[in-house]
């Protein structure tokens, strides 16, 4: 009985031990990739680190993705309108710059692709990006972005860490140039105990440089995330900055509320 | 210990304890009001019923002399009237049965402020909403059509408002007001731009 | 020997003394019509409980604060959502990004809800620590368990009305449990649809539970519970009652008046709250996805389930036992009873002591042993359901029945510590 009862503590106990080398070993393997300096090996750790209140940031992602995602992807809950004024862009430049022609400034950021064409050609509707940052996160899109590569088996010729067997072309290889993706064989071990091989991304290989660098391809994706992050959720700015101010008021009436329950409770012996 | 859980305290401050409870107070009701502000504000047109309230263009070369255009502007019927000479004359002449001639209690922009009620001798813009009590007026155009001595106009079914081809209100009517002017504009000269003026949109 | 009070409250208020009849003015005119005066004399000035509430005791009064944010905030996110398959889901990014500080109404309710549940579990473990749902409170504790039950049903329906993807699945997982009575399941099951998927007339049928039905009946049962609780009046920490010690007066020895010791007590509580509570709604409303989920910002799709299918944060204890099972039906059966055991409680508890202050070694190692079922149960209940989550599921689903059906065994054994004549009470 009581070593039926120890045996089960102690398979608890190891379940416990367990899980937390497992979360360590990732964390071991992320830090010793990181240090081999391979290009791309750490990609999964990299972060958006956006920040919406950065507004030449957004302007300049707004910019990009007029010029390469609105071709396909719209932003539906998003008026041109909405996006001048809290991006703050004056009307002038939002219909010279930005604004198709046809589209009245208080229209829905929509994309001209037909969405039967778009399933023809990409065999899915590209989808709508207004709140993509919200769904998969600033990183998923940030990581998504950086880790196209060529990928011959695929019909648009490109494939991607972060979305594998993504149904998106590379639209992006034209700045960010094309990368061959390297991969090593494996042996895991299954939970069966038996051993299968696996294939593991190693590090990217540039093939051909794009039109920006490195960094400056980094810094078009950094912005272009962050313009997304602000889409997501227009009203972020404001809702920290009236924040501020709402928790401070409380933390003034819970002083004061503090000062009242003190005195009254002199009374109570 | 004491018997009792509550006793008076000799060294109690009652003045101390009645200014922190009313500074409490008081700073409590300053926050309730602070927390109505968005649920009051949340009632105010939406941004899509702003953007559907946007300023509307109407192609005013396509209306026949004499003819009124209906375009909706902010979901309320804008009448456009492209008035003959003749009209035009019509419009003088009864100011003594009129109620505000010089549309001085009316409600319109400042360049409506005149005689005709409009930019332009031609082209008379009017919200067509009774000042009465919200029903459409009828194009009562010819003269006589009321009455004999009708010089044309508007005629608001529901109480009998009668409103003269600058939308000014006569005698007699229960309405008080002459019909109301939007604001608006001419970007270039087909173009009538309603719902926008020099002092930007609406 | 009357009491005095500092604050010149009225110890000692016979019912229906309050209106002198020759008393003149506005406020006499109003208490000859309306038991104003008498009322606040009989719940709150002349309403005694015990001086020694700790932390814990706050919870109760804050939980009807909940419901106050969770009412007005509720109304007013009707007053622009639109129910249906075609339109939920954009009318919610409509109030969002378009309507004047929708977002902030939106982001009190989504916030508010999972305070609830923070609250009322606080609220909840009080009664285990302090044994509040022993004689002469068990109609107090199952009116309270009953309230809890409405608020499930309640959150459960409101989750599903923003109409995403995890609203979507969430719906079909919950709904198909009862699928697994035996008999009438599957029946039921389309019942509760009326369709033969989760659909529009889920989704519409689900808007009107949620802001009408359930509403009222939340409302009807706090109402019952606080009736309940100024008959029985309230436990403390130390589980004795302060009835049984009167002073000459009539009026509990160890006992102060509600008003104005416990209502200037509590308002420090809701601003301690209403600090925390700002936060999250001013700068984390989706506390890293356990408040509002990323899958729930995409639209509800039929044909695609989402990575990780977990309940709201406040089911998934209950979650990790169902899925701990490897049978459906047994796995369906247990996740009642998990629930269902708490209305036993009363019975449950032999000890001749109410308070864990009092109980032995053995209730407080139960009650620790459950804290952690909980706690752990809850974190698997989010996790993928793989081989190590199960056993641990499994090893804590054991010791979260155990807590309860030891409970008659266990309190009777072991020794307790003799309780005193009075309350603990140190004056600060």
């Amino acid at each position: 009985m009581r070593t039926e009862a120890l045996r089960g503590l102690s398979r608890v106990a190891a379940a416990l031990a367990a899980l937390v080398l497992a979360q360590g070993a990732a964390a071991a393997q992320e830090a010793a990739a990181k240090e081999a300096g391979k290009p791309g090996a750490d990609w999964q750790s990299w972060h958006a680190n956006t920040n919406v209140t950065d507004m030449p940031s957004v302007q300049r992602g707004s910019r990009n993705f007029v010029s390469y995602c609105l071709g396909c992807h719209a932003l539906k809950y998003e008026r041109w309108s909405r996006l001048a004024r809290d991006l703050s862009i004056p009307p002038q430049l939002l219909q010279k710059d930005l604004l198709p022609p046809g589209d009245k400034s208080t229209d829905y950021i929509l994309t001209t692709m037909p969405s039967k064409d778009a399933d023809t050609w990409f065999g899915k509707t590209p989808p709508d990006l207004s709140l993509m940052a919200r769904a998969r996160g600033p990183d998923y899109l940030y990581q998504y972005l950086k880790t196209f590569y060529v990928d011959p088996s695929r019909q648009t010729g490109a494939n991607n860490l972060r979305l594998p067997t993504t149904a998106m072309p590379d639209v992006l290889s034209e700045l960010a140039g094309l990368k061959r993706a390297v991969f090593r064989n494996v042996m895991i071990k299954g939970e069966g105990g038996q051993f299968t091989h696996e294939q593991l991304f190693d590090h990217f290989e540039t093939l051909a440089p794009g039109r920006l660098s490195e960094t400056e391809y980094d810094q078009f994706v950094r912005d272009t995330v962050n313009f997304l992050d602000y889409v997501s959720e227009p009203t972020q700015a404001a809702r920290r900055a009236l924040g501020v101010w709402v928790v401070l008021f409380l933390l003034l009436f819970t002083w004061l509320a503090w000062l009242v329950k003190r005195e009254y409770w002199r009374d109570v012996h | 210990m004491a018997d009792h859980a509550v006793v008076a305290d000799e060294e109690v401050d009652l003045s101390r304890r009645k200014f922190l409870t009313g500074a409490t107070v008081a700073t409590g009701a300053v926050g309730v009001v602070f927390a109505a502000v968005p649920f009051i504000e949340s009632w105010s047109p939406s941004e899509r019923a702003r953007a559907q309230g946007a300023p509307v263009e109407l192609d005013i070369s396509k209306i026949d002399p004499g003819q009124m255009a209906v375009p909706v502007w902010r979901k309320t019927p804008i009448y456009v009237v492209r008035r003959t000479p003749d009209m035009v004359a019509h419009v003088s002449g009864h100011d003594s049965e009129l109620k505000d001639p010089k549309s001085e209690d009316s409600d319109q922009p400042a360049y409506a402020k005149n005689t005709l009620r409009s930019r332009t001798e031609e082209y008379l813009v009017l919200i067509g909403v009774c000042t009465h009590l919200g029903c459409l007026p009828k194009q009562r155009f010819a003269p006589g059509e009321l009455y004999p001595s009708w010089p044309g106009g508007f005629f608001c079914p529901c109480h009998g408002s009668r409103f003269d081809l600058a939308g000014r209100v006569f005698d007699g009517s229960p309405a008080s007001t002459n019909l109301r002017v939007p604001p608006y504009s001419y970007p270039n000269p087909r173009t009538l731009l309603i719902g926008e003026d020099e002092k930007g949109a609406a | 020997m009357a009491v005095k009070t500092a604050s010149g409250a009225p110890a000692a208020v016979p019912l229906g003394s309050t209106v002198q009849p020759g008393k003149k003015g506005f406020w006499a005119w109003l208490n000859r019509r309306m038991p104003i005066d008498e009322f606040i004399a009989s719940q709150l000035t002349g309403y005694y409980a015990p001086k020694n509430f700790n932390i814990w005791y706050f919870f109760g009064s804050l939980a009807l604060l909940v419901l106050v944010v969770q009412l007005l905030s509720g109304i007013y996110l009707t007053m622009f959502y639109k129910v249906g398959e075609a339109s939920s889901f954009d009318s919610v990014e409509y109030i969002m990004r378009e309507v004047d500080y929708g977002w902030l109404i939106r982001y009190l309710h989504s916030t508010g809800a999972s305070a609830f549940f923070i609250v009322v579990y606080l609220h909840m473990y009080r009664a285990l620590l302090y044994g509040s749902y022993r004689a002469p409170r068990e109609l107090l504790w199952l009116i309270g368990m009953l309230v809890y039950f409405a608020l499930m049903a309640e959150a459960f329906m409101g989750y599903v009305l923003p109409w995403g993807n995890m609203s979507f699945w969430g719906a079909q997982v919950i709904v198909n449990l009862f699928g697994t009575i035996p008999g009438i399941g599957p029946g039921l099951v389309e019942w509760i649809r009326g369709d033969y998927a989760i659909a529009d007339a889920t989704v519409d049928r689900f808007f009107a539970m949620h802001v009408a039905l359930l509403p009222l009946a939340l409302l009807l049962l706090v109402m019952l519970h606080l009736v309940a609780l100024r008959q029985t009046g309230s436990n403390n920490p130390d589980g004795i009652e302060i009835k049984e010690k009167l002073g000459p007066d009539g009026h509990p020895l160890d006992g102060i008046p509600f008003h104005p010791y416990y209502t200037v007590k509590d308002v420090v509580g809701v601003g301690v709250f209403g600090v925390l509570f700002a936060i999250v709604v001013f700068f984390v409303p989706t506390l890293g996805g356990l408040f509002l989920e990323s899958p729930n910002f995409e639209p509800a799709n039929p044909l695609s389930t989402p990575e990780h299918i977990a309940p709201a944060w406040y089911f998934t204890p209950y979650y990790a036992i169902l899925r701990a099972v490897p049978d459906q039906r047994l796995g369906a059966l247990l996740l009642v009873l998990a629930v269902a055991l708490f209305l036993f409680l009363p019975w449950l508890d032999r000890s001749p002591v109410k308070s864990m202050r009092y109980k032995g070694w053995m209730s407080r190692s139960a009650l620790a042993l459950f804290t952690v079922a909980v706690l752990v149960l809850g974190y698997l209940g989010m996790q993928p359901a793989t081989g190590l989550y199960v056993v641990l599921a499994r090893t804590f689903a054991v010791a979260y029945f155990a807590y309860f059906l030891l409970m008659p065994i266990y309190t009777k054994l072991e020794p307790v510590k003799p309780l005193p004549e009075r309350l603990t009470y140190h004056a600060h």
